[in-house]
Formats: structure tokens, sequence, C-alpha cells
């Protein structure tokens, strides 16, 4: 009984003439999304499967559904004849196009069994002569088969096609089930010493680690290093035992092909390999060759979180398998060109990385090893006098050892890696229809539109995405009230998260300013080092939509600001920190829009309302019924004198900082950590409440047991107090960090319970003689935007905290803003 | 929301028959807006007053507009027009004293043909140009005018006055022709966002503006006003995210024309030529334009047939739209259509697209970025796209003296204007950096001492020593 087996991700090629029996066996093996058949295609687009005239237009869509599936890494199974060397080339190219693998399945039927199952198919009543055309055709091939390009050409005849089974080998470089540790190791060149100094370091005794951690060797054993027999024998030992695996380079395929005789130059250090082997026993050199000859271009570990390659390798080639992809994992992505010291100039293609797995390589030296966009380079140049270098893995901690001596001299000098260049942001990393992956909240859609309005917001007056490492998420308020005379009352907001099983809430003052964050850094290094600013700045105060709050007074802001956060840095063990709060006056941002919009109505309500006022008099005095609408003009007098109140009590005169205040209630992250995620209101508002000095002013609170009237009521009237004093109101939120179960519930964040005049600001200023119309309000699509944007919000500090590359932070943040796009009822 | 209108032609009570109107009783009637009501505060023989009442209810007016209406912004709730006379009092003027305006009074025809002594008080009119404005208007057409600002808010006098003014007009006019200036100036005065406007304005226009509109030395400024208050796009997006920011969508205006002065040919001309004149002399076949707002380069690019690739970007879907119309995209032959790529991108953004021209065009752009995102852009045009030639053009600041009238930047959205030594400096390290080498060139007419009004630098790949 036959047993076939294909590669995993693979495109097979079903070959047979009609009425071999292919759709059947496909049927049975593959699943039915997997299998391409060129009848169906014919038949959507000609809506009749037989029609031949059809035919190009059908393989055209045929090549273009295979494209597709392979391009996004499934197998695919294509039913149509491929008979002919012509078809089947195109099929060949098509997989090759897409780095995967191509196999065969012939099924060879006689004549005379496809012509009767044929006659038994009204459909295929084409001419007598096709069947033979087609088996003349699949003759004349079946010697020369295998030179077509497959992997593999499997035939099957006669009973064979019934029993056959079909299996799936899994790729070479797939090795997704080994979860680690793994200690992965830079370019080693023949330095034996430095590697068994490191190997020591990192704990291996004679070639195992005793918890059972795993080595990964980026390549480039061989070459230019005084003892590349004795790397070889340490490494083949360690494979051989299980306790590491090993890629190939550039050198070891160059001195294997030396090896095996052929011409090549005796450059780059391959004449000390040659000259060292050839000292050496000659079994151990065949061992030697056989185990470089046999080195695969690129592991997928780790789930495919990690992936190792000697010069790296960019996301569309992970887990395929092609000559391009051995090239570019062994080479790098080369321009074409050399640079002035005669080698290639290589395509920065890490900074164009945007794939999810850590990619670990080697092949360039360089003077240190940087993360660039969930990559790096352990070649720290051991052989040219640096260092060797491995790279601990999940922990992500590198660890070196320097050079004994220069071992060799470099044909060009050791360079530091290229500077971090300002915004290495990609259009592709924001504009379309996005789906962001959140841990807080599942995935979240952003729609193109969207998008589009926040790009333009985005990129004409947000500061730089490197500071705009968060956007703050809407806030609903809670549902609306019943009492008489308020839309807006702390009871539904308790009762709101009571009954979401939340036990305990904090009120927090809600300070009628800008909403504001904070990023600060200690030192200039520290912005190097962790935000990548290198202008000498040390932070960003900008707004809900990512503005800086000042043209020119951030620099004096952001000190006033670091100074004030001073206590921080011990108490959180950092040296930069994100906060959230609220910037006051509302003026000191908004003094356009108060002037043009609150103001101007003021304005016209006291020119007009008076003048109204007089005029009905004055009719009331001719004995003319108007007494309801005097009533309602001196009514709507005193509304608009307390809506100028409202606002008023906002807005204060402020000369460069002088009367600025910040009101931080949150800190949203620091080194490491992710603190919105990892700790509670409670412990936020006590930390907070060690910042000190003029620019700061404290957030009022209380804390509410939800269980107990009693506390519930002394928070009701702490609201009623502080909302008749002019305050805006306040934030309840539960005092708990998200937990996954909180968030399965879709339990709100944080509501905001808004003051009865202060509404006036939002609901216009007669909005307390309309509140019937005003209760019929819609809360829905707020409170899914507020869950939403705070999985984005939490997101973005979750990276940001794990030291993912800037646009993975930058993603996050920005769907915040496209979020804040969509038509919600801004009353709300 | 008020408008009184008096007269001292006696017997004043006549005035009630002009109107329609009985000056004993208080008279409603229903707007879709909300409620207008007529009354008398006073009516003797000697002076008679009448008052129109607008009572606008805007919290019913957004509710009453139903689902489909984009209930958009907070400014539709807290907004002037139940206090001001905007639009809203004109269309109630005109449909509550309709037969008055027509001329028409059985019981006085006499009357209503020749011209009384008529004095119109408005308190609260939304004036966009000021007390100043209002004379201009309404003195052509016979009338004294009073007029007042209304101060912002008297608690912070450092806010200046507001937008309305205190007017009363004074004069011997036909009470028709007076309702129908009343009609058509108020809107225009105004001049603000309007939400309802109907289909026929110019028929309306032309029809109140019968026998006085033609002669009005204003007449451009009235017939604009009045018909360009029609939101042609919708950007309620870009408009809930202005609001989000606590910034008025006014202020976040993309720049899409902009110009400080007419000439006798204006600036955006001269500049245009001065790039289609240095494209020609590189002999560019393919031509990006970074940043093309309304498109006006990438039309002229198009009538140029060596140019095979013409590719124009901006970041702002209102300008892409305004090109898209101006450039008839959706009229366009299919061949001269396959030689144009109009799309959004931002230059603060790698943009694959944006690489395969020879030239790219960056005219009035660099100086819409605020100077820390500069390096973003270079990095983006000069290192990613990396055309042979990249033409930048920019304000010269020390032209600036020679526009009278300004007072700042030349356009609000400018983060900054340099001078042609700060121009050159920072062309000179981009240059240098990204292995170019530039040359200038003066675009408009050069001042002796403070040189062109523009400037621009011709970047070539390849770097000094190439």
């Amino acid at each position: 009984m036959p047993d076939i087996t294909v590669p995993e991700l693979s495109l097979v090629v079903l070959v047979g003439i009609s009425g071999s029996g292919k759709s059947t066996f496909a049927r049975k093996h593959f699943r039915p999304s997997q299998i391409v058949s060129s009848d169906f295609c014919r038949g959507l687009v000609a809506d009749d499967e037989n029609d031949q005239a059809a035919t190009p237009d059908a393989f055209d869509l045929l090549h273009h559904i295979v494209g597709v599936r392979l391009r996004r890494g499934l197998l695919t199974v294509v039913d149509a004849t491929s008979v002919r060397y012509q078809d089947r080339l195109k099929l060949v190219e098509l997989a090759r196009a897409h780095d995967v693998l191509t196999d065969a399945i012939v099924l060879d039927v006689p004549e005379e069994v496809a012509t009767a199952r044929n006659a038994t198919r009204p459909d295929r009543d084409f001419g007598p002569h096709v069947i033979p055309r087609q088996r003349k055709e699949l003759r004349r091939s079946l010697s020369k088969m295998s030179r077509d390009g497959f992997r593999r050409v499997h035939v099957l005849r006669g009973d064979e096609i019934d029993q056959a089974t079909v299996g799936f080998e899994r790729a070479w470089t797939d090795r997704t089930d080994l979860t680690g540790p793994f200690d992965i190791i830079g370019d080693v060149h023949g330095c034996a010493a430095e590697l068994e100094t490191l190997l020591d370091r990192l704990g291996y005794v004679d070639g195992v680690h005793p918890q059972g951690r795993t080595a990964v060797f980026v390549g480039d054993l061989v070459d230019r290093g005084p003892d590349t027999p004795g790397v070889l024998r340490r490494v083949m030992g360690m494979v051989a035992a299980g306790a590491a695996l090993c890629v190939c380079g550039n050198h070891e395929q160059k001195l294997v092909r030396a090896l095996d005789g052929r011409k090549v130059r005796l450059a780059h250090g391959l004449e000390e390999s040659l000259t060292q082997l050839g000292a050496a026993d000659p079994a151990f050199v065949a061992a030697a060759k056989s185990f470089m000859a046999g080195l695969i271009s690129h592991y997928q570990l780790d789930g495919g979180n990690l992936v190792v390659a000697h010069a790296g390798l960019k996301e569309p080639y992970h887990g395929r398998a092609s000559g391009r992809v051995r090239a570019f994992a062994l080479y790098g992505d080369t321009t074409g060109e050399t640079d002035e010291y005669g080698l290639p100039v290589r395509y920065p293609w890490a900074e164009d990385y945007r794939g999810r797995a850590m990619v670990v390589y080697g092949h360039t030296p360089t003077t240190e090893p940087e993360w660039v966009n969930n990559t790096i380079c352990l070649d720290t140049g051991v052989v040219f006098g640096g260092s060797l270098t491995a790279l601990r893995y999940p922990e992500r901690e590198l660890v070196s050892v320097p050079a004994e001596r220069v071992w060799y001299e470099p044909s060009r000098p050791l360079a530091a890696p290229r500077r971090r260049e300002p915004a290495a942001l990609d259009i592709g990393d924001v504009q379309g229809n996005r789906f962001v992956e959140t841990r807080f909240g599942g995935t979240v859609r952003v729609r193109e539109e969207n998008g589009a309005a926040a790009l333009e917001i985005m990129s004409r007056f947000a500061v730089d995405p490197r500071w705009l490492v968060y956007l703050p998420p809407t806030m609903a308020p809670p549902e609306t009230s019943r009492l008489d005379g308020y839309l807006e009352h702390p009871e539904e907001a308790f009762e709101e998260f009571a009954q979401a099983g939340v036990d305990r809430v904090v009120c927090e003052e809600k300070h009628m300013g800008s909403r504001a964050i904070a990023v600060l850094a200690r030192t200039p290094e520290a912005a190097a080092r962790r935000f990548g600013v290198t202008d000498g700045s040390t932070g960003m105060v900008y707004t809900r939509t990512g503005r800086p709050f000042f043209d020119t007074l951030t620099g004096e802001l952001v000190d006033g600001l670091r100074a004030a956060a001073e206590p921080l840095w011990d108490e959180l063990g950092t040296d930069w920190v994100v906060l959230d709060g609220e910037l006051l006056p509302w003026s000191a941002k908004a003094e356009g829009l108060i002037r043009g919009q609150y103001a101007a109505v003021g304005a016209a309500a006291m020119a007009a309302l008076p003048a109204v006022e007089a005029a009905l008099e004055a009719a009331a005095g001719r004995g003319l019924d108007v007494g309801l609408a005097l009533d309602r003009a001196r009514r709507r007098r005193e509304n608009a004198a307390l809506f100028r109140d409202a606002y008023a009590r906002y807005c204060w005169p402020v000369s460069g900082l002088a009367g600025v205040r910040f009101a931080p209630f949150q800190v949203l992250a620091a080194e490491g950590r992710a603190w919105a995620v990892q700790e509670g209101h409670d412990w936020h508002l006590r930390v907070l409440s060690l910042l000190g000095g003029p620019l700061v002013t404290p957030t009022r609170h209380v804390f509410v047991t939800l269980d107990s009237a009693q506390s519930r009521a002394a928070a009701v009237s702490w609201w009623a107090e502080l909302t008749a004093a002019g305050g805006e109101g306040m934030v309840v939120k539960p005092v708990a960090p998200p937990d996954g179960e909180a968030i399965g519930r879709r339990v709100q964040p944080g509501v905001k319970v808004r003051g009865r005049e202060y509404l006036r600001i939002i609901y216009g200023p007669d909005y307390t003689e309309s509140l019937d119309v005003l209760r019929r309000r819609f809360l829905g699509k707020k409170r899914s935007l507020a869950l939403r944007e705070h999985a984005l919000g939490l997101e973005a500090l979750a990276r940001l905290a794990e030291g993912e590359p800037l646009w993975r932070v930058h993603e996050p943040v920005f769907a915040v803003l496209a979020m804040e796009s969509e038509p919600v009822d801004p009353r709300l | 929301m008020l408008l009184t209108i008096s007269t001292t032609e006696r017997p004043a009570t006549d005035l009630g028959f002009l109107l329609h109107k009985h000056p004993d009783r208080v008279q409603e009637f229903d707007q879709s807006f909300g409620r207008a009501q007529v009354f008398y505060p006073e009516a003797g023989e000697e002076r008679c007053t009448a008052a129109l009442m607008l009572d606008v209810d805007p919290v019913r007016l957004v509710r009453s507009r139903g689902a489909a209406s984009p209930d958009f912004s907070l400014s539709q709730y807290v907004n002037d027009r139940p206090y001001a006379a905007s639009s809203l009092l004109a269309v109630a003027l005109a449909d509550v004293f309709r037969t008055a305006r027509a001329g028409r009074c059985a019981a006085r025809p006499e009357l209503a043909a020749r011209p009384i002594p008529l004095e119109i008080f408005l308190p609260a009119l939304p004036c966009t140009g000021g007390a100043d404005l209002a004379r201009r208007i309404f003195e052509p057409l016979g009338w004294q005018v009073a007029a007042a600002a209304v101060p912002l808010d008297a608690g912070f006098p450092e806010w200046g006055e507001s937008r309305y003014v205190r007017l009363t007009l004074r004069g011997q006019v036909r009470l028709a022709d007076a309702l129908n200036h009343l009609y058509v100036l108020l809107p225009v005065l105004d001049d603000a966002k309007h939400y309802w406007v109907a289909g026929d304005e110019v028929e309306k226009l032309l029809r109140a503006g019968t026998g006085w509109l033609a002669a009005h030395p204003e007449r451009n400024l009235i017939t604009r006003r009045f018909l360009a208050r029609r939101q042609s796009l919708t950007r309620v997006a870009f408009a809930r995210l202005a609001e989000v920011g606590d910034d008025t969508e006014e202020t976040l205006e993309p720049p899409v024309e902009e110009e400080v002065t007419e000439r006798a040919v204006p600036l955006n001309v001269l500049r245009r030529e001065a790039v289609l004149a240095a494209l020609d002399e590189l002999g560019t076949r393919t031509v990006i334009d970074l940043g093309c707002g309304s498109g006006q380069l990438v039309g002229a690019l198009l009538t140029r047939p060596g140019l095979h690739k013409i590719a124009g970007v901006d970041v702002s879907p209102h300008a892409l739209a305004l090109a898209a119309r101006r450039l008839k995209l959706d009229h366009m032959p299919e061949a001269r259509r396959a030689r144009l790529e109009l799309f959004q991108s931002s230059l603060t953004y790698t943009d694959a697209r944006f690489a395969g021209y020879e030239a790219a065009v960056l005219m009035e752009v660099i100086e819409h970025l605020d100077p820390p995102r500069l390096p973003a852009l270079e990095r983006v045009v000069f290192d990613a796209a990396r055309p042979e030639h990249v033409l930048v053009t920019t304000p010269n600041a020390e032209y600036n003296p020679r526009y009278p009238f300004l007072a700042g930047l030349r356009h609000p959205d400018h983060r900054f204007e340099w001078t042609r030594a700060e121009f050159r400096a920072w062309a000179a390290a981009v240059a240098e950096k990204y292995g170019y080498r530039v040359a200038f060139r003066p675009v408009g007419e050069e001042d002796p001492d403070l040189g062109p009004p523009t400037q621009m630098a011709i970047f070539t790949a390849g770097g000094p020593d190439a």
C-alpha cells in the first residue's frame, strides 16, 4: 500500500487524464477548501463547467486563487488534468514565486477506464479524440516529470489509487514544537576559545546545559579564526546530543563547496579553514563536511515566535523553502551594489520588518547588537577582535565575552549599527482596514475611513510618534438619571458597577481641563535609550489627539513635571514614566474654542434676551397676553447667566506656565511595567501623592464600598458638593486593575458623572428646560467604543513596557485616534 | 431672535396694515425650527413698533431631525441661533411677512408703494466683519446705521469684542425693500455655518435683490456669501476629531489654497510655472506631487504629453476630493487617467508608492510641518523614496514686509517661514546627509534687498562629486 507524504505547506498538483478520478482522490485526502479545480473555476467565469472557450479565463482565476492561498501559507491542491508540461510549469513557477514546494501526484489509469467513467457522466461528452490525446501527452510527460521542478512525483496506478494514503511532512525548518529556553549564539568564525568561555558563562557543562537550555548557532562557525575544527567538533557534538541547533552560514556553504573540490576563491578566511582541516583526521573532516552540508537555511522555533537565520529573514520567507529563501537566509538582502571596500551593500530589511516573530541572526559584524523592529544581529565580530555574543531567549538578555585578540584583520572597520532614524514608520502600519490584536479586549477593527481622518490629524498635528506612546480612551456617562432636574447622577454609576460584580470603586474628581499625557524621561540618555529621541529633549506633554499643548513652553513644562516626578524614579525603579492627567485651566488649550463657541453664545444671549424681555414687558403693559413668553424669557436670561458662569469657572489667565496645573491620576507605564494594567487605582493615587511642586495639583477622590448604602450616600453628597461649587463632576472606576474576567463581562473601565451646571456647556444653556427630550439618549455605541479604545490603550502600554518596536506601539495608538473619529453623540 | 420694526409715519398704527398683522393681537406662526411670534410693544398714533420674536429650541431642533442627520457637533446644541439674528430669523421673516415683502397691501396700497420713516432694531446681529461691514452693507441702501459691537464676555475683557453687533437702522425706505434687505443681508453678515439650505438659492437671491442688489457696491461680497453657505463636503469624521481635541474645525482646515495677496499674476501661478519650467529643464518623464492640495499642479502636469506617469498625494481626504473634482477624475479619458495616480498618504510615514518617480515636488509643503517632524519627511522623501530630483518651494520670510496687511505668517497653518539663509542651510544639510546636490532659484518678482517672495531648491541625487 503506497504511502504518499507531501509537505505541510506545499502545492500539490494532481496529474491525470479526464476521468482518472482526480476529484474523487482529492476529496478523499484533502479538505474541500484546499482543493481548487479547473472545472469549478470554469463554472465561475462562464456559468458552465464545460465551456472550453472559457478555459484561459478559468485558469487565470485558478492561478489567482492558488497564489493567494500560497501567500497566506495554505496547502493547496490543484485539480486539473495538468498533463501538459506547459500547464505544470505555470503551477511550479507559481509555487516558486511564493517559496513553497510542489509535489505531483499522478493518477495513471488506462484510457478505457477513463472513457468508461466519462461515458456515465452526461456533462462529459467531449469528442472521442480528447482522452487519447490527453493520454498521449501524459505518457510523453511521465518519464521527464521529475525534472519539471517538483520536489517529488508520486505515480499511482491501478489499485494503488484507491489504497494510497496521504500523509503530511513537517518542513525541515519547522521546529515550532521546541519552546526553549534558548541561547542563540552569534558568528564564531573558528574562535574556539571564546566559544568555550561563552558556553561556560551561559552555564553549559561540556556542551550540555543542566537546566535543559538549547543553544542555537546562527552559522558562520568556520573560517578566519584559529580553530575551525575545534568549533565544529564542539557544535557537532552538541547538535548530535540534542543540546544545540545550527543553521547554515554562507561560510559553511562555501567551505563545503571547497571540500567537494569545487573551484572557489580562497578569500575571506577560507584558506585558514582548509589548512586547519587539512591537518585534521580525514574521518572528522568527512563528518564535518556532511554536517555542514546538512545545515538548513533557518529554523522557526517556539510556536513560530522565534526565527533564527544566519543573515536574517523577512517575514514572507519564514517557514518557506526555495532557492531565494536560502539565499536570503545565508547572504541577506543585497542591493547588488558594492561599497568602497568591495563588500556587498546590504538592504536594511530589518527596518521594514513587521513580523510578529523575533528574528535573530548574525552575518553583519557590528560593534553592538541593537534591536530593530523585534530583530537583532548577534555578530559582534569576535574574530576581528570584537566579542562573541549570545542572546538568552525568552529573557532577551545579551551575554558576551570579549575576543582574546584580533584573529583576523577586517577588510572594513567594524561599524556601530546605523543610527536609528527619526521615524521608522510605514504607511502600511496604519492605512486601510486594520485589525489590531489586543490582549485586553480581543481584536479591534479599525475602518479605513476612520484611519484616513486619523492619518491627517496625526500627520499634520501630532507630536513625534516616538513620544506618542498612548492615547486615552473615550469615557461614557452612566445610564441617564430619572431624578428630577438631573441628567446624570452617581447612583446609576454605582448601580452599574454593583450589577457587574464590582465591590469597590473610586470616585475621582474630574478636573475641567484638557486631558494630558505626560511622557517624562529622567535624562537625555534615558530619552535616547527608551524612546530613541536623540535631540536632547526629555519628554512631551500632549492632548487627547496627540497634539503638543504649547508651541514654545513644552520644554519648560516637561522640566517642571520631571522635577515634580522626581520621587517616582526610586519608587518605581525607572528612569522614565508616562502619566495620565488633566491639564488646567481648560482655557490654556481651548481658549479659541471657548471664545469662538461658548463665550460667543453667551454674548449673543446676553445681548438679545434683555431686549426680548423689554419688548415683552412693553407689550404686557399694553395689555397683550404675553405672560407665558415673558416668564420664559426671564428664565432663559437666568439660564444664560448660569451658562456663562459654567464655562468661566474653567478659564483663568495664564502667563507662561504661571497658572498652569497638572492633575495626574494614573501612572500609565514605566521601565518594564505597564502599571495601568498591573495595579489598582488605590496604588496609583498613593504613588501620585508623592508628586509635589507648583505645577501639580492632586486629584481628590473617595473610595466607595458598593454594598454599603452609607458609603454610597457619602460619595453622592461629595459629588453634589463638588458640582454645586462648579466642579465638572467625577469619574467612577473599579478600584482593581483590569482582569480578563472583567473584560469578558464588558465592565466599563470608568464612567463619568457630570454636574448639573457643567452640562449647560454640553447641552446648551436651556437644557434644563428639555430634560424629558434629552433623557432619550443612546449610550450603547459610546460604551462599546470606550471598551475598545481602552483595550487599545492598554495594548499600547503593554507593548511599550515590553520594549516592542515603534510601529507596534504606534499601531494601537493610531487606532485609538481613528476610533475617536467614529460618529457618536459628542455630548455623551 | 428678536427684530423690531418701527415707524413714525402717521398714523403709525397703519404699520399693522402694511405687515398684515393686527397691532392688538399676539400672533404665532409655526416654523420648522421653532415658533415665531408677532406682537406690538407699542402702537400709538405717533409711533408704532412691531416685534418679530423667534423661539428656537436647539434641543428639540436637533432631536426632531431624526437619525439621518449628522447630529455631530456640540455646536448644534450650544449655539447662538436661539439668540442671534441668523438666517433662521431671515427665513421666519420672509415667511411671516410674505405679503408685505412682496409690497402688496390692499388696504393701504399707496403707503406700501412709497418710502416711509422706518427704524429697525436687532439686538444681536452676528456680523462677520464687524460694525464697519454692517455700515458698508446698509448705508448704500439709504440706511443710517448705528452699530455697536457686543463684548465677548464682560468677565474677560482681554477677550475683546464678539462678532455680534447691536444694530439700529433708520431711514426713509419702502417697507417691502426693508424686509428684502434683511432677508438677504442677515445671512450675508452672519457668514457662518448654516445648517438648512434649500436648493434654489440663486433664484431667491435674484428675486429678493430686485432693484437694489445690482447697483450695490458690495454686491460681490453679498452674492458670494449668500451663495457660498453650502458645505459641499461633509467631513464629519474630521470635525469629530477637532472637537475631541478641543479644537475648532476651522483651525484644522487643510491648507488647500493659500495666498496672501492678489497681484497681476498671482504668486501661485508663478510658482507653478517655475516648478514646471524646472521639471522641463530636468527632462523628467515621471513626477510625484507630494502635498498636491486641490490638484492645481497635477492638472498642469497632465496637460504635458511628455509626462507619462504623474502622481498626486495629499494627507487630507478633503483636499483629494477637491482635486478629484477639479481634475474631473470621473470623466477623464482612459489614456489620461492611466497616467495619473491620486492617493492619500503622509510624508511622515514611508510609503513604497512614493518610489519610482524621477522627480518629487514639495511645493509649499515643508512649512506646514512642525520643525521636529522635518527629519521624518526628509527620511521618507530623500532616503526611502529617493527620486532623482526633488523640488522644494517655501516662502521667503524676508519678503513678508512687502505684504502690507500681513501680520505674522502667510497662512495660519504655517509652522515656520524661513529666510533665504535658513532655507539654504536646511537644504544643504539634507543634500549632504542623503547624497544629493542642490541648486537654488528665486520664484516671483525679486526684491533687491529682500529677495523673491518664494524660494525654490532643486535637489539632484548623486552628491557634489557625482
